[in-house]
């Protein structure tokens, strides 16, 4: 993290469909803030505002009121630069069959860069290094057609279009929904490296805690169109109460440490990892049985 | 017993351009017998999507037979009862809800098979009952969050009054409080005598079900109880799965306290065995 502002969002607010009986307020309020090379999660049920949120990160969505600025560019200004905002933030859909449109692989990933005008063999280099980070074999799956690829694959496609276009922002909505365990491992380790490596800042939506635990270095809560709670996974996952009552899920391995708290074992539920989570039960059960030497000894 | 659905040496391929096809399913036989909990894994591109939409003549082999209730899924006269008979619930709860009020939206396929007005209200009513979505019947389903519009959908496949519901990764798009709703309502339906099917990527999901069958390469590799399906880590790793979290933890502790079972698959299983070995221990 560079400590530089690359999203700064104060008081957004939308509603959609205004002014019919259909009306509708997505957002009311909303703030978010990121440093360039952060990664930050953005969680909340349905109908919080998390995917109207993300939205106004490219542009899709201009700010009815309150404040967007996007890497020193201020995006409530008459007059913004979409072409290159949208190079600048790459937006990878819920459903990825919405963004994919070309009858072969190879050719729907190349579309974004060939936009851009980029000279044939830097196309291919790209569409080749996306489709390595996404898990996609470039020989093998190029030539493939779109339609009939499985709802995970697709995902790999369209998100695969997206890196190829080299943003400095990637936004994701639900990065991993609908990957086998092992694809889904992958992809976040890929795009842990890439945040970590490339200084790609990344925002993702998700209702996976695994996830969250695994890759955000900061999380949002959204709840009624705003934010309502801020901080690192940690801070958020051991706040019980907060927990609680914004109805947040937890990792299914906190899930089971919290089990075994209320049933009065001394368990820290930091653990996230299977081995963090396994390592604080083993103390447990080591420690009583230190414990019941103690009271045999007495 | 009498199957509900029978695979005969189902075979399936996509042509994926002017050339090549290829082959998705490859010579499945298998049959879902009366009030199964089955749970289909395998990982993107095994073919278990392709799959689950055979079970009710969606897709249609290209060699080999489905059959439900005894009547093959290629004999378009019989598509609509073998519709009825086995209802489907899909990944995306949006592009399945259709009317602008949640029991309207129940109603829908009842209205389409021209169920008398009485019966439907009965069948509607039922049906919201089942997945407790009774005092949202008048709102309007985009408020809903995703766990009740699934439910809702699940609703609307339920009024049909089928003998079998396929779940195509009906949960991968909801949160925790959204896909433990959902699979307490797959439980009470199977509990009332409905078959279910699920196809799904969640582990702790399958756990749930009595018989887990595994696909890869468009053919089952593994097939019985989550239990024993779960004993093979090493196999499922190879297919790109994994063990749920439970069992992962358990084998861990395992490791070091040799007593602690490692054969868990469930949340409440790994608790007990916590409880368990806990007592053991100040015991002695």
């Amino acid at each position: 993290m560079t400590g530089r502002p690359i999203i700064e969002i104060e008081n957004l607010s939308h509603t959609y469909m205004k002014g019919t009986p259909m009306e509708h307020v997505a957002l009311k309020g909303a703030n978010l803030y990121a440093e360039e090379g952060e990664c930050i999660a953005i969680i909340g049920h349905t109908g919080s505002g998390k995917s109207t949120l993300i939205q106004h990160f490219n542009g899709l969505m201009r700010p009815e009121s309150g404040k967007v600025i996007i890497d020193g560019e201020d995006l409530s200004k008459k007059k913004v630069d979409l072409k290159t905002l949208r190079q600048k933030v790459g937006l990878v859909f819920q459903n990825p069959e919405d963004q994919i449109f070309e009858k072969l692989i190879g050719d729907d990933i190349a579309y974004g860069p060939f936009k851009l005008g980029l000279p044939l063999k830097e196309v291919r280099e790209r569409v080749k290094w996306a489709m390595d980070v996404v898990g996609l074999d470039f020989e093998e799956m190029k030539d493939r057609q779109t339609f009939a690829l499985s709802g995970g694959q697709k995902r790999k496609v369209a998100l695969a279009g997206i890196l190829a276009l080299k943003p400095k922002i990637l936004v994701l909505d639900e990065p991993t929904a609908g990957l086998d365990p092992k694809s889904r491992k992958e992809l976040l380790d890929k795009i842990k490296r890439l945040n970590k490596e490339e200084k790609l800042t990344v925002v993702f939506v998700s209702h996976n805690m695994e996830e969250v635990a695994m890759l955000a270095d900061r999380v949002y809560v959204m709840a009624g169109g705003t934010d309502v709670l801020t901080g690192s996974p940690k801070e958020i996952f051991t706040d019980k109460e907060k927990l609680q009552h914004h109805q947040i899920g937890t990792p299914e391995t906190v899930q089971v440490l919290y089990k075994l708290t209320d049933l009065g074992y001394q368990v820290n539920t930091e653990a996230f990892s299977v081995t963090e989570a396994a390592e604080e039960i083993m103390k447990v059960l080591a420690g009583k049985k230190e414990g019941s030497e103690h009271v045999q000894r007495i | 017993m009498e199957s509900i659905i029978r695979l005969e040496n189902v075979s399936f391929s996509y042509k994926i351009n002017e050339k090549t096809k290829v082959s998705v399913l490859k010579n499945i036989s298998f049959s879902i017998f009366p009030g199964e909990y089955v749970a289909i894994i395998g990982h993107n591109g095994s073919g278990k999507s392709t799959l689950s939409k055979h079970l009710n003549g969606i897709l249609t082999p290209d060699s080999g037979d489905v059959w439900v209730h005894g009547h093959n899924t290629k004999d378009v006269n019989k598509k609509r009862s073998i519709r009825q008979a086995v209802g489907t619930v899909f990944q995306h709860p949006d592009n399945q809800i259709v009317a602008t009020i949640v029991e309207e939206d129940v109603a829908f396929g009842l209205e389409n098979i021209g169920v008398p007005r009485e019966e439907m209200k009965k069948r509607v009513d039922e049906a919201l009952n089942v997945v407790k979505m009774s005092q949202f019947r008048h709102r309007p389903p985009h408020h809903l969050s995703g766990g009740q519009k699934q439910r809702v959908a699940i609703a609307g496949v339920l009024a049909m009054k089928p003998d079998c519901i396929v779940f195509d990764e009906a949960t991968s798009m909801l949160d925790s409080f959204g896909r433990k709703e959902v699979l307490q309502v797959m439980r009470k339906m199977n509990n009332m005598g409905m078959t279910i099917i699920t196809v799904t990527h969640h582990m702790s999901e399958a756990a749930e079900a009595d018989r887990i069958i595994v696909i890869e390469g468009g053919q089952i590799v593994m097939d019985g109880p989550p239990r024993e399906i779960f004993k093979h880590k090493l196999e499922l790793e190879n297919l790109q799965l994994e063990v749920p979290s439970v069992s992962q933890m358990a084998e861990v502790i395992h490791r070091k306290f040799t007593t602690f079972s490692k054969d868990i698959i469930q949340e409440s299983e790994f608790i007990e065995e916590v409880e368990k070995f806990h007592k053991a221990e100040v015991g002695t």
